[in-house]
Order: C-alpha cells, then structure tokens, then sequence
C-alpha cells in the first residue's frame, strides 16, 4: 500500500471550501453594513484558495452576538476605553485626546499593523505605549491587559470594515520572512506547527474546537472563554501552550513578525474588532 | 480474562527474574514501519488503553479521531482518520510504531509522537525530556486499539 499517496489524498479533503458546518452561509451585517468575511486568497498565500474569517466557523449563537453593537460584549471594554482616552495621565499631563482630538480620526490605521518604523516593526501596542511614555510622560500599558486591549478595540473600531492590507515588501519583507518561517515551524511537545491546524486542517472539529484558519482580522476579540478581549499576541500564547510550546514574549519580535505574516494572509477581509468568538 | 493477564504478567516476571526496565524511547527499535518488541514486556490492559485513548491529559486520540466505540463522548475530534476497525487495518506492531512515533511511519504527518522524548524545539516548561504518554500506556493503548476490529 502506498501510504504516502494515500496520505496526500487525505490532506487534500483539508484545502477544499467550507462545508456544511452550522453558520458559514451567515452574513455578518452590523448596522446594515455588511463585512466582507470571505475573500479569494492573497498571491502570497500559495497554500489556500479562499480566506475565512474566524466568525464562519463560529455557532449561529455566538455569530448573533457581534451583529449588533449593543448586544456585543467587547463594547464595554470599547466604552471604558473612550473614557480612558480623554483622561489625563503622567507628567505632561495630556491624554490621548490632547494630541488626538478625535479618535475617529485613526480610521485606516488598524488594516496596515503592524508597519516598520524606523529599523523596527511595530504593532498598535507599540504605538500607545510609544505615546505615553515620550508624549504623556505615563507608565508603558502591559501588552495584553485591559487598558491596552480596549485601547486597540476603540482604535482598531474606527477601521471596522475595511480591508486588512499591511505592507510586506522593502523593509518589512525581513519581518515578514521571519514571520512564514515560524508559522510553519513546528514546536512543542505535539511537534506542531500554525499551518498543520489553521492551513491543513481548518474546517475540521479538534475535540469540541472547530477549527479555523486562525485569521486576525477580528482582533482583539472578546472571548466568551474568558469573558474579556484578548490581544493578538495573548492568543498567539495560548496557542504555543496548547501544543506544549514555551511561549515567545509578547510584544517581542518572534510574535510582531508572526503577527505581519498572519495579518498578511487575512488581505481584503474585513477589520472586525471587537469580533466574538468562543 | 483478569486473571489470565494475571498469570501472564506474572510469568514475565518469573522469566526475568527482576521488574524489567521499560524500553527507553531513544532505544525503540523500528523496522518496516513497525515496532515488534514490546515496550514494557508487560501486556496492555485493554481498559486502561481506553482510559487513556480518550483521557485530555493523557493520549487525547479522540481530539482527532472519530471513535465508534465511544458514543458516550460528545465530541469527536476530525483531523485524522476514524478509529473503528483499526485493528482490522494495521497489525500490532504496525499500530506501536504509529503511536510511538507516527512521523516514522506517515512521514509530515500532524500526529504527535506519543514516545519520544528528544528533538522537540521549545518544550514547554515542565515538558522538557519528556514522552506523552509512559511505555505501560502506549501498550495500554495499543491493546486496547487491537479490540477494535472490523465486523
């Protein structure tokens, strides 16, 4: 028997398009507006055809939840964040508004981070921590905590719809490299890497788990796990620990890069934030 | 049927004469796609193997195989190929070596190595130097996957 043939036959049932799972006909339309959740993939994707956002995979239940801002959880984060974001803080004694009047005004922004800047590439975590510290004279926010997670909800909003498109050419193409290179790099006591469930395997149930192809455009998302948003990089380390990995750093640069090569991978889907999933 | 393994497990050992070292993973022995010796010389307990077959902290199998024999269990993972018959489909020592460690067997596959203990980039803390599962729950396992025959 040729095992190999066989194997690669079996592979094959993983790249086809999505199947009769519950949802994935849904339309995800929020205020009469609807968000592009599929999309033909991106010439740089060579092992997809389609791209899916996360909310196809997701239950009839918990899709309902983000059609409708009032009913979505992740608000109240987005709403502590608009009090945040005028409030006074270090010893310039500015706030986010006293340079940025109107947060509206960062429409556009979330679809293109992380971006380099200077020799470094940097995310929207970098970004406020960058203000606060050099503008506001503030103490840096923790990468994944609730400030910083309701900040870059409120923020990363203000693109709600429009589509993901960083840059991966001339100085970002380094990061971007180096980004593939550990999506497909297995680690971990189950040898795992990104690809063999997001890539190979998405659309298939893991135990309970429906997998998806771990796009980033919802990001961050509140999750009803833990009732809270999760940033991109806090997932990215649930994942490593899930395969038995030791978790790189958040905010360093093993997960900024992974972060440009998957948010590469999700171009012309939607910017969904604050999305719901499980 | 208890008692038999009983005796089994008391003949072997009898016949060495000490408790036997289990075969440490670096020494497993593969040939053809199959591992013949056991690793323990000690028999599955098939009831165990099934235990452990679904068990989150130990092999987790279900996570990824469909699994007829176990209908009381909600949910049955997809990403490998269902479990019914598989005795039906691979001999004994073929199923030791796929369990032990499958990338021997099904080469890029996403099937972790259940017996290996070195090689892995990043362990987790705490799992550093470690196999999955112990030599005595791969033969568990392997016993009880050679319940499962074709009808």
């Amino acid at each position: 028997m040729n095992i190999k043939a066989l194997l690669a036959g079996i592979t094959c049932f993983g790249v086809a398009g999505l199947a009769a799972h519950a949802g994935q006909d849904a339309k995800l339309s929020i205020d009469g507006e609807v968000l592009t959740t599929q999309a033909a993939a991106p010439a740089h994707t060579e092992n997809l055809d389609e791209i899916y956002s996360g909310w196809l995979f997701r239950s009839g239940e918990t899709q309902a939840l983000q059609l409708d801002d009032f009913d979505n959880p992740g608000f109240v984060f987005v709403d502590q964040a608009i009090d945040e974001y005028s409030k006074v803080d270090g010893s310039a004694g500015k706030s986010c508004a006293s340079c940025h009047e109107n947060v509206e005004d960062f429409a556009g922004l979330r679809p293109t981070l992380p971006r380099v800047e200077g020799a470094e590439l940097v995310s929207m975590e970098d970004l406020i921590n960058n203000c606060r510290t050099e503008r506001m004279g503030a103490e840096p926010w923790k990468w994944s905590g609730g400030k910083m997670t309701g900040m870059t909800a409120l923020i990363g909003v203000q693109s709600r719809g429009l589509p993901m498109s960083v840059a991966i050419d001339g100085a970002a193409a380094p990061f971007w490299e180096k980004g593939k290179e550990l999506y497909y790099k297995r680690v971990g006591q189950l040898d795992m890497s990104c690809s063999n469930c997001h890539e190979d395997n998405y659309n298939k149930m893991i135990r309970a788990d429906h997998l998806s192809q771990g796009q980033i455009n919802g990001f961050p998302t509140y999750r009803l796990k833990n009732a809270k948003l999760n940033s991109i990089h806090a997932r990215f380390k649930g994942c490593m620990k899930n395969i038995r990995a030791q978790p790189f750093k958040e905010g360093g640069d093993e997960f900024k890069s992974l972060e440009l090569y998957i948010a590469s991978r999700a171009e012309g889907l939607a910017v969904e934030t604050p999305s719901v999933r499980n | 049927m208890k008692i038999f393994s009983l005796i089994t497990v008391a003949a072997v050992f009898c016949a060495s004469g000490a408790k036997a070292e289990p075969v440490a993973p670096s020494d497993v022995k593969f040939e053809d796609g199959a591992v013949v010796q056991s690793l323990t010389g000690i028999v599955g307990d098939p009831a165990e193997g099934r235990e452990v077959f679904k068990g989150r902290k130990l092999g987790n199998c279900l996570a990824c195989h469909v699994n007829a024999d176990m209908p009381e269990e909600s949910f049955h993972g997809e990403v490998g190929p269902e479990i019914a018959g598989v005795a039906s489909r691979w001999e004994e020592a073929q199923l030791r070596a796929i369990v032990v460690n499958s990338k021997m067997v099904f080469e890029d596959t996403i099937m972790p190595s259940f017996y290996r203990d070195a090689g892995y980039t990043r362990p987790l803390e705490g799992f550093e130097g470690m196999t999955i599962l112990t030599a005595q729950q791969v033969e568990d396992v392997i016993s009880y996957l050679q319940t499962l025959k074709e009808d």
